[in-house]
């Protein structure tokens, strides 16, 4: 059991920080939840706002010692509950922490402190001729949170999640003891990858400190495809043959005509297309016009052949600007058309995309409520929003609960996970718990008491130990 | 009818050298694109054409190499393709350009209206299309915001006049030049470029049109020179001057006179 923060707590606390670190009055609102306040809001406790490790690492020891719970927290950009105190507790906001250390050209690496907003670590290591590949929609969200979900994004078909680019960390431990783990080493086959365990362990394992990335070579040109079908269903069953030519696409996304309305509503800004029902955007990278053009071809015969309407060709900055900003606009555009809402984001093997959102569609049909979906499907991830428009608030808990236990039963049916992306936090602790076997989260439980033998690092979140 | 839409291939990215001698860009080796506002008058002449049935003719003047701008108006619905190329035609400054290509335009023949983007991303100045329809001695609209009717004896559109907005009717035979605001426009179709993998694009040299001033174009037929090239800076700066009338028109004529912007009547 933990204990409550109290004035002596938090009094030890100032002259171990110092004052200046420390908020114990006046508490941001912003603390209180991250984008989805469906899951609950709660104040914590106390929030310390670190400097450097040695922050970190002294604050833990003193709350390991006394059973305070810590949550880690980046820009509060989460969809499932991770970093809001949901059980009180002291919350640590690391995006005071959010130093670029080194882009190293030799090791083709760069190590951030973990409060780095990524658009500026994208932005950062591309003036140096890089590329940082994973894309996650939310660019102001930082490194630190991205490596705590495993965060995944647009590019994950051909260059990999978080996970896969990740090549050190340092961490602090429950105990208040810091440890890196990998490093700039391209192979590593010493032992247990205890950096895997970390990454995607959203604050329940230990906390991050330094983030060693790998970065890429920048590809030089690239161009996206925004494919139109008459229904999405001939849109997502041309996925798999697109993944299957010889070039690897940077992304395969699809959405519909109904979410490019809600974008264009939300921007004030029309979509280049919207005359047909469902789109597919393929985007290819590469180094010269002639071997684009190539990749291009190849794609849209395949599109054509596979029953779409046509394929329209973004190759300048101002086309792709038309198709991408619309996209990355997908969720606050959603959001913003709904007075509330609820969000799914299971991922299947790519050919059961189609087969789940048609579900998915079929259900809310049935339950007569409205959806929203789009997604990566390239990697068999989709987005699926569940709107309370003027449903009153007992029905909606209702229909939103009913309707995703459905979900991811199905999910479980085609042999699918839980979260794709965006993590189980506390949101999406029960469908985890159901859709995995016992020993698994069993094995589970035990490396969380094996790093956190007090339990005091975002407790209930994940998995319950208790 | 047949709508002409003038075309013009400019660099795909702001960093542009400058030959430091001639003050000309440098363009070789540099990857290019349509100009932006050139894409918004494409879509404005299908929309037009959708309405009306006119024939798109996308002219662009400038070495062979700018056949690829004509490759992409087919693919955005141009139905013919005119290039006016020559030597002879290098150089120009904006009023040899729109002699040129307004004589382009009379040897297409039959044209009804003529759509250009207001300006373009690199010369910046939006005087070529104004001066084509002084050329040709018909009516023009520049900076239009929105067609707000289309018809088949003319047009209703919105026109930008900086402060205001004017809703403004001209009939064809005119030119117009629109604002980027205008239409979102849309992306070039892979079906149209590959059906218009082999269509002819009509070559116009200086020999080709009839009645052509050849003291009027190219860099001999230029009266302005560029003198310096720079990145166009924006400083609006305001002042706001308070007091009675008298006070402040003093102050105001002091202020004009200072910056020189007129001079004491002698």
């Amino acid at each position: 059991m933990h204990n409550k923060v109290t004035r002596q707590n938090i009094q030890d606390i100032k002259d171990l920080l110092g004052h200046d670190i420390v908020i114990d009055s006046d508490i941001s609102e912003d603390y209180s939840h991250d984008e989805m306040t469906i899951y609950g809001t709660r104040a914590p406790d106390l929030v310390i706002t670190p400097k450097c490790t040695e922050d970190v690492s002294k604050l833990l020891k003193y709350a390991n010692d006394h059973l305070l719970p810590v949550i880690a927290r980046g820009a509060g950009t989460g969809l499932c509950g991770g970093c809001v105190a949901i059980e009180g507790g002291i919350l640590v906001d690391m995006s005071h922490m959010d130093k670029i250390l080194e882009i190293d050209k030799k090791t083709m690496t760069a190590t951030f402190e973990p409060g780095v907003i990524l658009m500026n670590a994208i932005e950062k290591v591309s003036e140096e001729g890089f590329l940082y590949a994973p894309d996650p929609g939310e660019k102001s969200a930082t490194i630190g949170g991205n490596v705590m979900t495993n965060a995944g994004g647009m590019r994950a078909i051909k260059y990999g999640v978080t996970r896969d680019h990740i090549k050190g960390l340092e961490v602090v431990l429950a105990d208040g003891s810091v440890i890196t783990l990998g490093g700039k080493t391209s192979k590593n086959s010493s032992g247990y990858d205890l950096k895997d365990l970390i990454i995607g362990s959203e604050g329940t394992l230990a906390i991050v400190t330094k983030i060693i990335a790998k970065i890429i070579p920048k590809p030089k040109l690239m161009t996206s495809l925004l494919i139109p079908f008459s229904t999405l269903k001939d849109a997502l069953d041309a996925v798999p043959y697109i993944t299957n030519l010889e070039d690897v696409a940077t992304t395969i996304e699809f959405m519909e005509k109904e979410v490019i309305e809600d974008a264009r509503l939300y921007l004030g800004k029309d979509f280049p297309n919207k005359d047909y029902n469902a789109y597919l955007i393929v985007s290819y990278s590469g180094n010269n016009k002639n071997e684009l053009e190539r990749m291009i071809n190849l794609c849209a015969e395949l599109a054509l052949e596979k029953g779409a309407i046509d394929v329209f060709i973004s190759d300048t900055e101002e086309r792709q600007a038309s198709i991408w900003d619309a996209r990355g606009a997908f969720l606050e555009a959603i959001k913003n058309s709904t007075t509330e809402m609820d969000e799914c984001d299971v991922v299947v093997d790519i050919d059961k995309v189609a087969d789940f959102n048609d579900f998915a569609k079929n259900v809310a049909g049935r339950e007569n409520i409205r959806i929203r979906s789009f997604g990566h499907a390239g990697d068999g991830n989709l987005h699926i929003y569940i709107l309370k428009d003027d449903m009153p608030d007992d029905i909606w808990q209702r229909k939103a609960k009913a309707f995703m236990d459905e979900l991811y039963e199905e999910a479980a049916i085609l042999k699918g996970q839980v979260s794709g992306e965006h993590g189980i936090g506390h949101a999406k602790k029960a469908y985890l718990k159901d859709s995995l076997d016992p020993a698994v989260i069993e094995l589970m439980k035990k490396i969380k008491v094996a790093f956190d033998p007090h339990n005091i690092l975002n407790p209930a979140k994940v998995i319950d130990i208790e | 009818m047949n709508i002409v839409v003038c075309v013009k291939q400019v660099p795909a990215t702001q960093k542009v050298d400058v030959d430091p001698v001639t003050g000309v860009l440098l363009r070789n080796g540099i990857d290019t694109k349509m100009n932006p506002f050139d894409l918004v008058a494409m879509e404005a002449a299908k929309r037009i054409a959708d309405k009306t049935g006119a024939k798109i003719h996308a002219l662009t003047m400038g070495p062979n190499s700018a056949i690829e701008v004509l490759k992409e108006s087919f693919a955005l619905g141009a139905d013919e393709g005119w290039l006016l190329s020559d030597r002879k035609f290098a150089g120009a400054d904006v009023l040899a350009t729109a002699y040129s290509l307004a004589s382009a335009i009379k040897a297409i023949g039959d044209v009804d209206l003529i759509i250009c983007g207001k300006q373009t991303t690199d010369g910046d100045t939006a005087q070529v299309g104004p001066e084509m329809a002084e050329v040709l001695g018909i009516p023009h609209i520049s900076w239009a915001l929105e067609l707000e009717e289309i018809d088949d004896k003319g047009l209703i559109l919105r026109q930008d006049l900086t402060t205001k907005d004017a809703i403004v009717r001209i009939d064809y035979p005119c030119l117009i030049t629109v604002e980027k605001t205008m239409y979102q426009p849309d992306l070039p179709s892979y079906r149209l470029l590959k059906a218009s993998k082999d269509k002819k694009i009509h070559t116009l040299t200086a020999s080709d049109i009839d009645g052509l001033d050849h003291t009027r174009i190219g860099l001999d037929g230029s009266p302005t020179q560029v003198e310096k090239i720079f990145a166009p800076s924006s400083n609006t700066e305001t002042q706001v001057l308070e007091g009675d009338i008298d006070t402040v028109s003093d102050e105001l004529y002091a202020i004009l006179k200072k910056t020189k912007l007129i001079k004491e009547e002698a």
